[in-house]
């Protein structure tokens, strides 16, 4: 057995303490403004409920566009995630547009259906234009240790994903611990994901900082090993833009500049995007800015 | 021998007890110039996130049934009684004889009750049912305002906080308020009420602090509706007056003796109400053929 096949243990204790002192960081004034133009940059803006409906994605999709006109200067964000129906819908509605599209796919959020219909699920993602798909492992299998079964599932599904992009959704708030966390990590990049992340959003508790710190240090260790990036997207839970920031501040003291950009790094949120355009509002009028100035959905 | 524990007078944001966040205090003299208390010197974020704990509430608060408002205020007056003699103590500590703060403690919690009376009751009776030319029932409402900033009267120390508070939360607003700054004690004691009185948490926000440094931002902020004042400090009113307009603020100076009877009367609940019309298209629904 190759060496690096042995996921290392997590020291729990050490990792909730590098994250309070992560959140010790003061980020004021202009490198406050570019942090949160930067963690706006990243979002994947996201609706993925029972009652979306093709003008709920299309609404979504012209804010991803036009965060806030009256505010200049404002970057669009980085993707919009939906299931695999509405991808045509966003297709259409993001044409022209650098905002790409990811869909959720393999019996999203559960993931329990067999193979075939998880493979059919991302064909038909991929067949209606979605840049990046968003796959759940199967949690029963991993907690039961048959990490061989999830392993070959991801490369199954990373091989119907043909040219689109792929991240591996571990939802951690099902995973228990640490060690979980970090050999789901492992199995994942090494089964061929292009991205990890954290959540689907639908399980308490979703993206934390410390689950966000091993997966980074997954990922660390993965390119001093072989030298190849593997992207990370903490998803679900963080809503402020203080949050975002700590995130960076996190996301550059594990992997470095080179992970600073929409390419490497995303935000699973559907609120955060409102919460910095309200800072951002604060700082073109110089007072508290009001939700009621800028679209909810 | 023991010890006296001595309280910790901390802010009251969103159902909890948060130190300010700027770590500023400033000492609290009785009229024999020893210091009673640190009390916290708020700062415009500690503003800031009590306007985010008070329109997050809104909408739970104002959704719910206007009996059920009044049960809550009801419960108030109940914990202020049980509570009675330590508002007591606090105002004596603060130069008040007993007399008097016996009687402020007694009008406070009667002004409680008195409230949570109207809390279903003013919407009847300001609300109309309108006379017009067509087939409509035509009927309007009063409906909260939403998210109300206040600074609160500064000789008063509890009776102050309550009068203002009651009627705006009777009506189903949000609300975030500046204790008296020379009389600050009974202001997070009273917090210690709500705090176990079934109220949403963010209903009632309490800071402490300077109505100079902080008059400006409860009059600037965007995510406010309505601003009340209730000093007497005409540069500030006027600061809040033309500071209001940036995002149409309602402006209500209230700067009344709150001891007096008159003070206590459903109009400050209609103040922080707006009137809503709706226009229901119906048949004619009297032999008479008179359009409601």
């Amino acid at each position: 057995m190759n060496k690096s096949w042995i996921s290392p243990t997590v020291d729990q204790v050490g990792v909730e303490e590098r994250v309070a002192r992560f959140n010790t960081r003061s980020i004021k004034k202009e490198s406050k403004m570019q942090g949160m133009l930067l963690a706006l940059n990243m979002i994947d803006l996201t609706t993925l409920e029972g009652k979306d409906t093709a003008g709920k994605v299309k609404q979504m999709c012209y804010k991803a566009m036009h965060l806030a006109d009256d505010i200049e200067g404002l970057p669009t964000v980085a993707a919009v995630c939906v299931y695999p129906n509405h991808v045509k819908t966003a297709k259409k509605a993001l044409q022209g547009s650098n905002v790409k599209i990811a869909s959720v796919a393999t019996a999203f959020p559960s993931g329990n259906s067999s193979r075939k219909i998880k493979l059919e699920d991302v064909k038909i993602a991929v067949t209606n234009g979605a840049d990046e798909v968003d796959m759940v492992i199967s949690r029963g299998e991993f907690l039961a240790g048959n990490y061989n079964f999830v392993y070959d599932e991801i490369a199954a599904i990373k091989e119907a994903c043909g040219t689109a992009r792929l991240k591996v959704i571990l939802e951690t708030g099902e995973l228990s611990t640490l060690d979980n966390v970090r050999k789901a990590s492992d199995i994942a990049i090494y089964a061929g994901a292009d991205f990890i992340k954290t959540s689907t959003g639908k399980i308490q508790p979703a993206a934390t900082m410390p689950v966000t710190l091993v997966m980074l240090q997954a990922i660390k260790d993965y390119y001093d090993e072989t030298g190849i990036m593997i992207g990370m997207k903490p998803a679900g839970g963080i809503s402020t833009s203080k949050q975002a920031l700590q995130y960076l501040v996190m996301l550059y003291e594990t992997l470095g500049e080179k992970w600073m950009t929409n390419e490497w790094f995303r935000f699973g949120a559907s609120s955060l995007a409102n919460d910095i355009i309200l800072q951002l509002g604060k700082e073109k009028h110089g007072v508290y800015y009001s939700g009621d100035y800028i679209s909810k959905d | 021998m023991q010890l006296d524990i001595l309280k910790t007078y901390k802010l009251y944001i969103g159902g909890s007890f948060p130190r300010t966040e700027s770590g500023r205090f400033y000492k609290l003299e009785n009229n024999k110039k020893e210091v009673i208390a640190n009390i916290c010197l708020s700062s415009r974020k500690d503003f800031r996130n009590a306007v985010v704990a008070a329109r997050k509430a809104f909408e739970s608060w104002s959704g719910r049934a206007a009996f059920n408002r009044g049960q809550i205020l009801y419960r108030i007056a109940e914990m202020l009684e049980g509570r009675k003699m330590q508002f007591v103590e606090e105002l004596i500590m603060q130069g008040a004889s007993k007399a008097n703060a016996e009687k402020e403690v007694r009008q406070a919690i009667d002004r409680c009750v008195y409230y949570s009376g109207w809390c279903d009751k003013y919407q009847q009776l300001f609300g109309s049912v309108n006379p017009v030319a067509s087939s409509h029932f035509n009927f309007s409402v009063p409906e909260p305002t939403g998210v109300v900033s206040v600074i609160a009267d500064e000789n008063f120390s509890l009776l102050g906080l309550v009068s203002v508070i009651m009627p705006i939360i009777a009506g189903g607003n949000t609300c975030i308020i500046l204790a008296s700054e020379t009389k600050p004690l009974c202001s997070i004691t009273f917090a210690e009420v709500l705090a176990t009185s079934d109220l949403t948490a963010g209903v009632v926000n309490i800071l402490t602090g300077k109505s100079k440094e902080l008059h400006t931002h409860f009059a600037s902020h965007m995510d406010v509706n309505a601003v009340v004042y209730c000093r007497e400090n005409g540069e500030e009113a006027k600061a809040i007056a033309e500071l209001s307009s940036l995002n149409v603020k309602r402006s209500f100076f209230w700067q009344k003796i709150w001891t007096k009877a008159e003070n206590e009367n459903p109009y400050l609940i209609m103040d922080l109400q707006e009137i809503k019309t709706t226009w229901h298209p119906i048949e004619n629904i009297g032999v008479s053929g008179a359009k409601y």
